[in-house]
């Protein structure tokens, strides 16, 4: 019979793992998200270019392939990262360009009419931005951002691929180690699963608590 | 005739949306506190007009002043250059807005839809910017919905709290644009008192577009009948009203009265 509960440890820290990559790869996401997203709507023609180029480029290239070149390929130019830091910024880029997207819509979709209203008011476009037309898309974002959050998520496991010690990567050491199967990867499967669900579940509950007032609904 | 001189100046100005000639040439002036109604057809250019004076819209060609000085030009060295967005910004601390669907910030309290603009474009501390806001939704009779949130409102609420919301710049000149076109009829009149109230107890020049005839006759100082562009007639309320010179005017009026609304 085999000893499970050491093999459970494992499975806990390659949970500790995936989470601290989802955590720090949503974060550079979100921020790629903004940058571009807000880019592609710029007046200036160079940085609507620029984000762009980047949201096309890690869209249509492969997580896999990105995240290899960011951990075996930026080291033959000099840049040497630890296979963390190399998931976290593969990840990152590569969800901030779907959520870029997501930015630019739901920017777009706030009507004319309060835009109008800032100029009416004279707030100018930084102002009327961070103070009337953000606030308000971000409303729109928070739904597909959950999806792409759980997107990361999932992508995470192709980091087991350099050896970073995710709840994948340790799946397969017990299943190396005990000969099963089943056992490990049905743990994760259920681990991974319960993961999305949290995302999930914070979102919805982070839009209930934005959309408070909006409806007309007592506060 | 007084020697004032106007506090806007419109010369010639065009505007075309496509092949669409909105604006051909139109010329116009208004004096300081002048309370001038603009009636006509829709698509006759009436709100295009305002939404020039706000900026929300460029023209093609002419020239605007306000208060002697260009609105989208900027003098240097003699030049007429286009006005750049600081100089636009300027301009437009003299010009406000009400709008026939509000517009209000519906993520903001109705107190912060009044307090956001003076707080961020005039520097007002927030203690101070709330006191003013206080006052004005105290005059447009909605105190006691400051806290409240702009879903919970009816639309001639809503309306009110925009008026006041304009109202904190403290402009010279305000534009109405058909602000009870999108209420139900009882609620119109609660609008328009607060229209007569702003013109009883400040001194701003009032540019309204409507529909509302009877108001129109009663409030204006002068009223504007625009048809395709132009201004067809122009005069005394009881001068357009009662007797109409051009035949487009008259048709229009009886158009609009058959349609039920009171002259």
């Amino acid at each position: 019979m085999t000893q499970w509960s050491g093999y459970l440890g494992l499975i806990v820290q390659g949970a500790l793992v995936t989470i601290e990559l989802t955590l720090m790869g949503s974060v550079l996401a979100l921020i790629m998200a903004f940058l571009a997203g807000m880019g592609r709507l710029s007046r200036f023609f160079v940085l609507r270019a620029l984000a762009t180029a980047y949201i096309e480029f890690f869209r249509g290239t492969s997580i896999f392939v990105q995240l290899f070149f960011a951990y075996f390929v930026l080291p033959l130019v000099g840049l040497e990262l630890t296979p963390l830091q190399a998931g976290v910024l593969a990840l990152g880029l590569n969800v901030g360009a779907y959520a870029a997207e997501v930015v630019r819509g739901a920017i777009q979709s706030i009507g004319r009419e309060q835009y109008e209203a800032c100029i009416a008011l004279n707030l100018g476009r930084w102002h009327g931005m961070r103070h009337v037309i953000l606030p308000q898309a971000l409303l729109v974002m928070l739904p597909t951002f959950g999806n792409n959050a759980i997107e990361l998520l999932k992508a995470t496991s192709v980091v087991s691929l350099i050896s970073l010690a995710d709840l994948t990567f340790q799946a397969q050491v017990v299943r190396a180690q005990t000969g099963n199967t089943m056992v490990p990867f049905a743990t994760i499967l259920v681990i991974y699963f319960i993961l999305a669900l949290l995302i999930s579940w914070g979102v919805r509950s982070l839009e209930r608590r934005m959309a408070r007032g909006l409806d007309g609904v007592r506060v | 005739m007084s020697t004032t001189a106007p506090i806007i100046k419109v010369d010639a100005i065009s505007k075309s949306f496509g092949a669409f000639k909105v604006l051909d040439g139109l010329s116009m002036q208004v004096m300081p506190r002048e309370k001038l109604a603009l009636i006509g057809p829709s698509g006759s250019g009436k709100t295009t007009i305002l939404r020039i004076l706000m900026t929300l819209e460029r023209i093609d060609g002419g020239h605007i002043q306000i208060e002697g000085e260009q609105l989208y030009h900027m003098e240097r060295n003699g030049q007429l250059l286009p006005a750049d967005e600081r100089h636009l910004t300027r301009m437009r601390q003299k010009i406000g807005m009400v709008f026939q669907l509000f517009n209000l910030f519906p993520h903001k309290s109705v107190i912060d839809n009044v307090t956001l603009a003076p707080m961020l474009t005039k520097g007002t501390p927030r203690a101070a910017a709330e006191k003013r806001a206080m006052e004005l939704l105290d005059m447009v009779g909605m105190a006691d919905k400051a806290k409240a949130m702009p879903a919970q409102l009816s639309g001639g609420q809503k309306q009110r709290v925009a008026i006041a919301r304009a109202l904190a710049l403290q402009p010279k000149i305000m534009l109405f644009d058909e602000v009870t076109s999108a209420l139900d009829p009882e609620l119109v009149e609660e609008v328009l008192n607060v229209l007569w109230r702003l013109c009883a107890e400040t001194d701003m020049t009032m540019l309204l577009v409507t529909h509302e005839m009877g108001f129109a006759h009663d409030f204006a100082d002068r009223v504007l009948f625009f048809d395709r562009g132009r201004i067809v007639e122009e005069g005394k309320p009881d001068e357009i009203f009662r007797n109409p010179r051009q035949e487009r005017t008259q048709g229009f009026l009886k158009k609009i009265i058959a349609a039920g609304h009171r002259v």
